[in-house]
């Protein structure tokens, strides 16, 4: 039986997280075919016709779709769920938002947050902030799930799959977007970065956190993160928290700036390739998961790194 | 308007878990258990609506072992007016507990659930949403901010590239996210008042919900241990490892 990936986009570029997810549909074995649903996002169908490994892409343009709710993809998942086998969607909040109104209305389980596929039915997933790894065995006659993206590789191109325009039933969904504010930068999308500066406590404020690591992140063409206890206290917007409740990244290279290294932190970044910290205090617990450890005042060692990448 | 907040009994936040040296699971035994910290917040959030006069009651609602009472007293220690227990041995998964929900929704009638948007111990994520489903109500979840007004709730949501607004009609679930609110500490009068406050226990069986787990743990396991590594001098030497040894910079 084929297999449903849901792509996740905002009707003009498909999204990196949709690339990760496809990768590890593919291990489930059968021909994967791909939704594309929202309004004006013809493009992002030929960039889903365009991935490796896409048999079909199925595209789902209705102005019910325009503002991507919960409500609204769901109900044509569900409207066109027959017949699949697996359906599964990446574990960003696009895919946790909807996917589990789909388990539900199909009356299954979800299985959230993979890392891993045992078998068609068997799957491997964090649980407990990552301290724990599950393997979980689904009897339900659909798996409904969420994949983690830094479990797999980003799916390349290289396929030419054909668009099929489906015909959208009336959704019912009542919920109204008011508006978005979205975070805008010119650097890479954090989730999919291959270096991060990640910033902590340690800086202090808000105006530290980009006097300080704006130069180091730029240097490095990096995305910047933040711990939660530096999200909360306002130094930096809510989409850079990296953790176990924000986003999970595994880079290159991550840097730990003045960030003491909670459980629940490194539950976010503990996947990345070279971790390096930098904290005043040597018996910080960031030190114990970190390849290359600097004890020193970051206000000092920051400017001094920057100076020294040229 | 009655709001219904779920909560769940959770290893405590600050304690680490350990894998059973077995791989059946966690090891839970003797192990501090507190309300899971979203769902202090969605009861935060929901006293909130009461104090302003939005809220006229809040229904504090666990599922799980006999033990969750401990919970239900902690959100009406925090200002719950009463409480239900469904009361179940059997291990409680995602869709499980949002049919248990639905069904007491049914006969609760209330116009808002608050939940929180995941447990830290399963980290499923689902059981908002999936309640949601059930009734056929709208959502809105990872809320960092809930205006209710006019039959609707106006909800700020914490999503991957910013934040989002959307506009629902209630009867409508919400879940929040870590910065909805910081929730306040259960003094010691209303720790004994809460003593008082009516907890009523029912069984799955009751409502009519066939709580059989859908998916079966094979195993669990420790992650692979990532090692420390090496304390460099200073910045020179810090520089030349990322380049030569590691080779993640140029």
């Amino acid at each position: 039986m084929p297999i449903l990936v849901i792509a996740e986009h905002d009707d003009a570029v498909l999204k990196a997280s949709t690339r990760n997810t496809l990768s590890a549909a593919k291990k489930l074995g059968g021909d994967i075919h791909m939704l594309v649903a929202g309004h004006g996002c013809a493009a992002v169908a030929q960039a889903a016709a365009a991935l490796d490994g896409v048999a079909g892409v199925k595209l789902a343009d209705d102005p019910q779709l325009a503002a991507h709710t919960a409500e609204s993809v769901a109900a044509l998942v569900v409207s066109m769920a027959a017949g699949y086998s697996h359906i599964v969607a990446p574990a960003t909040t696009f895919g946790k938002n909807f996917l589990p109104r789909v388990a539900a209305l199909l009356d299954v389980a979800q299985i959230s947050d993979i890392v891993a596929v045992e078998a068609p039915d068997t799957f491997v997933r964090p649980i407990y902030a990552g301290n724990a790894l599950a393997t979980v065995k689904s009897s339900d006659a659909v798996k409904v799930i969420t994949v983690r993206t830094t479990g797999f590789d980003a799916a390349g191109d290289g396929g030419s799959a054909s668009v099929a325009a489906i015909a959208v039933p009336p959704l019912g969904a009542t919920t109204d977007l008011v508006g978005r504010e979205l975070t805008v930068s010119a650097r890479p999308e954090l989730a999919a970065a291959k270096i991060i500066v990640s910033g902590g406590r340690g800086l202090g404020n808000s105006e530290n956190y980009h006097k300080v690591l704006e130069p180091l992140a730029d240097k490095l063409g990096a995305a910047m993160g933040a711990s939660r206890a530096a999200v909360d206290a306002g130094f930096a917007p809510n989409d850079y928290q990296v953790g176990q409740t924000g986003k999970v990244v595994a880079p290159q290279l991550y840097l730990a700036i003045g960030i003491s290294g909670a459980i629940q932190h490194l539950a976010g970044m503990k996947d990345s390739k070279v971790i390096v910290a930098i904290n005043k205090d040597a018996e910080a617990p960031i030190f114990q998961v970190a390849d290359y450890g600097l004890v020193g005042d970051l206000f000092e060692v920051v400017p001094q790194l920057v100076a020294e990448l040229g | 308007m009655k709001v219904l907040v779920p909560v769940k009994r959770v290893i405590d936040y600050n304690v680490k878990a350990r894998v059973k040296a077995d791989g059946s699971g966690v090891d839970l035994a003797n192990v501090k258990m507190s309300m899971n910290p979203f769902d202090e917040i969605a009861v935060e959030e929901a006293i909130r609506l009461k104090e302003a006069g939005v809220a006229k009651e809040v229904v504090a609602v666990s599922c799980g072992v006999a033990a969750c009472q401990e919970t239900l007293r902690t959100a009406l220690a925090l200002g719950a007016d009463r409480a239900i227990l469904v009361e179940s041995d059997v291990e409680l998964q995602p869709l499980a507990v949002a049919k248990l929900l639905k069904a007491l929704c049914d006969k609760e009638s209330p116009q808002l659930v608050i939940c929180g948007k995941q447990a830290i111990d399963d980290d499923a994520n689902q059981t908002g949403q999936m309640l949601a489903a059930l009734l056929g109500w709208g959502q809105a979840t990872f809320a960092s901010k809930v205006v209710v007004a006019d039959g609707k709730a106006t909800v700020t949501r914490e999503v991957d590239g910013g934040l989002e607004t959307l506009k629902v009609s209630l009867p409508a679930v919400v879940t929040g996210d870590l910065r909805l609110n910081e929730p306040r500490y259960a003094t010691l009068p209303n720790i004994m008042k809460a003593k008082k406050k009516p907890l009523e226990t029912v069984k799955p069986a009751d409502l009519g919900v066939d709580v059989t787990p859908r998916l079966t743990t094979l195993k669990v396991a420790e992650p692979a241990k990532r090692q420390a590594g090496e304390r460099v001098a200073d910045v020179q030497q810090l520089v030349a490892k990322l380049r030569n040894e590691a080779k993640v910079i140029a």
